[in-house]
Parts: C-alpha cells; sequence; structure tokens
C-alpha cells in the first residue's frame, strides 16, 4: 500500500482547491452527526473530504448485511460498531480529520453533553419520532447551534424533489418531505445519497464565511 | 387568519394543542414554528395564535 500523503500536503491540496480563507472556516467547523446510517454516514464522508475539521460520530449500532445497500461500510466490516467502521474508513480517505466516536443512543438526558462541542448538529436518524426529539431538544435546549435534519428520501421518487429548506435562522430541512420508509420499497443508495449531499452541502455553507453563501 | 404550511385558516384565539388536536399530525413527529421561532414542546398548551401568525408545521417521515 502507498504511504498517506502528509498532513501538509492534503492540507495545501485543499487550500488549492477552495482556497484558505474558505478552507480556514472549514478546517475551523466541528460537526456531529446523529445516526450513522444512509444519511450519517455519507454526510460524514462528504465532511470529511471537505476538510471539515473534527466529526462527532454518534451511533449505538453495528453493521448489519443489509445496511450495505446504502450506506459507506464494506461487507468485511459487518459487525463491527458503525462508529468504529466509519472511523476506519474516514481514517483511509482523510487521515488528518479529527474524530470523535460516541457509541451510545442519543437521548434527552446525553443529548447536551455528546453534542456540546459541535457547531452544527446533523439529524440523520432512521424512526420520525427520534427526529423529533433530537431536533426539538436542540432547538429549545442548544438554541445557538445549527441543526440540520432530514425528512422523506424512501422510494425511487424524483432526484430533484429532494431539496433543502430553510426553516428558522438554526433549523434547515432536507428530504422531499413525504416518502416514508414504510410505504413502498424503502431506501435506495441514490436517493439517500441525495438528501444526505444535501445536508452536508448545508454545512458547508454553515461554515463557510458569509460571502460564499 | 392565521396561515398553516401556506393555507390561510380561521383559527386566531386557538392554542397549538389545540389546532394540533384536531389534525392527523402525531406530536412526537412534529416540529413547530411561528413567525420564524420554534414553537417548544412544553408550550403548545399555553401558545395562543394570533391574527396574522404564520406557522410552519414540520412533520417528519421514517428513513435515514
Amino acid at each position: 500500500m502507498n504511504a498517506y500523503p502528509s498532513k501538509e500536503e492534503m492540507m495545501q491540496a485543499l487550500k488549492e482547491r477552495h482556497g484558505t480563507e474558505l478552507q480556514t472556516c472549514f478546517s475551523a467547523g466541528v460537526v456531529a452527526i446523529c445516526g450513522l446510517g444512509g444519511l450519517g454516514s455519507n454526510i460524514a464522508l462528504s465532511l470529511a473530504r471537505a476538510g471539515v475539521g473534527k466529526l462527532i460520530l454518534i451511533d449505538f449500532d453495528k453493521v448489519d448485511v443489509s445496511n450495505l445497500h446504502r450506506q459507506q461500510y464494506k461487507a468485511c466490516q459487518v459487525g463491527m460498531y458503525k462508529t468504529e467502521a466509519l472511523r476506519e474508513n474516514l481514517g483511509e480517505i482523510a487521515p488528518y480529520v479529527q474524530i470523535a466516536v460516541y457509541t451510545e443512543r442519543i437521548t434527552k438526558e446525553n443529548a447536551k453533553q455528546l453534542l456540546s462541542e459541535a457547531d452544527i448538529i446533523c439529524e440523520a436518524f432512521d424512526a420520525a419520532e427520534e427526529k423529533g426529539m433530537l431536533v426539538n431538544y436542540v432547538l429549545e435546549k442548544m438554541p445557538e447551534k445549527y441543526i440540520i435534519a432530514a425528512s422523506g428520501m424512501a422510494g425511487l421518487g424524483p432526484a430533484d424533489q429532494i431539496r433543502t429548506r430553510k426553516i428558522t435562522d438554526h433549523f434547515y430541512l432536507c428530504g422531499d418531505g413525504v416518502s416514508d420508509v414504510k410505504d413502498g420499497i424503502g431506501l435506495v443508495a441514490s436517493r439517500v445519497m441525495l438528501c444526505a449531499a444535501h445536508q452536508a452541502h448545508m454545512a458547508l455553507r454553515i461554515l463557510a464565511c458569509e460571502e460564499f453563501q | 387568519m392565521v396561515k398553516v404550511n401556506g393555507k390561510e385558516m380561521d383559527i386566531s384565539g386557538v392554542t397549538v394543542s389545540e389546532y394540533l388536536a384536531g389534525t392527523e399530525y402525531e406530536p412526537a413527529r412534529i416540529a413547530v414554528e411561528k413567525n420564524g421561532d420554534i414553537v417548544v414542546k412544553s408550550s403548545y398548551d399555553e401558545t395562543v395564535l394570533q391574527d396574522g401568525d404564520v406557522v410552519e408545521i414540520v412533520s417528519f417521515v421514517g428513513g435515514g
């Protein structure tokens, strides 16, 4: 295997791509990703590639063979905790991004502690009730944070129905708003990745200094 | 009139809780925004909708 490029080489490449000023904004950012399934694993990859400074990865679950059709894990990682598997994969792609992992379920009791360091929180859960819990919790108890949530990305509906909407100054919602995983064929990689890309892109837009928005 | 998700409704004087009770929204799966701010869950009972309010009810569906 080839040796990894040095930290300086990778940072130089990011600065050449994004410009020094924008990369400085990305590198200073801390983003928490709540849930590491189809949304969360894809959000993490985009943000790590963009050189976001620190990612906080939170999930209690293990990689299952049924996840591989849409989540950024490898067949050889079935049975590993998603936190550990994703840390491994991100480490191969963007070895100098800081990663913190919490292998536990996010609840109203531990959310404040797990999320305190984050500037931006990406809601990437599966269950509608969990989405509702986290979004309401963050908006109520941590109003200084940004939350980027997702609702509606199941099925084979048109790609361009996935969109990002600003609900309040600190709350953005991605998805088509209606395609429930319980209806129809469930989730497919391409449409979940679209929604994850919307979330990751919104996070980068928030981190970017104002003149880039 | 109160605008809810883009639709004018004759519900001024009604609380958020009272309005939701007459709909199919499941309280655990929603967030309520009014005039640019979130309405916290614990205040649904006291928050009275006023003439001219613009409300958005965000309803979450499963999948991720």
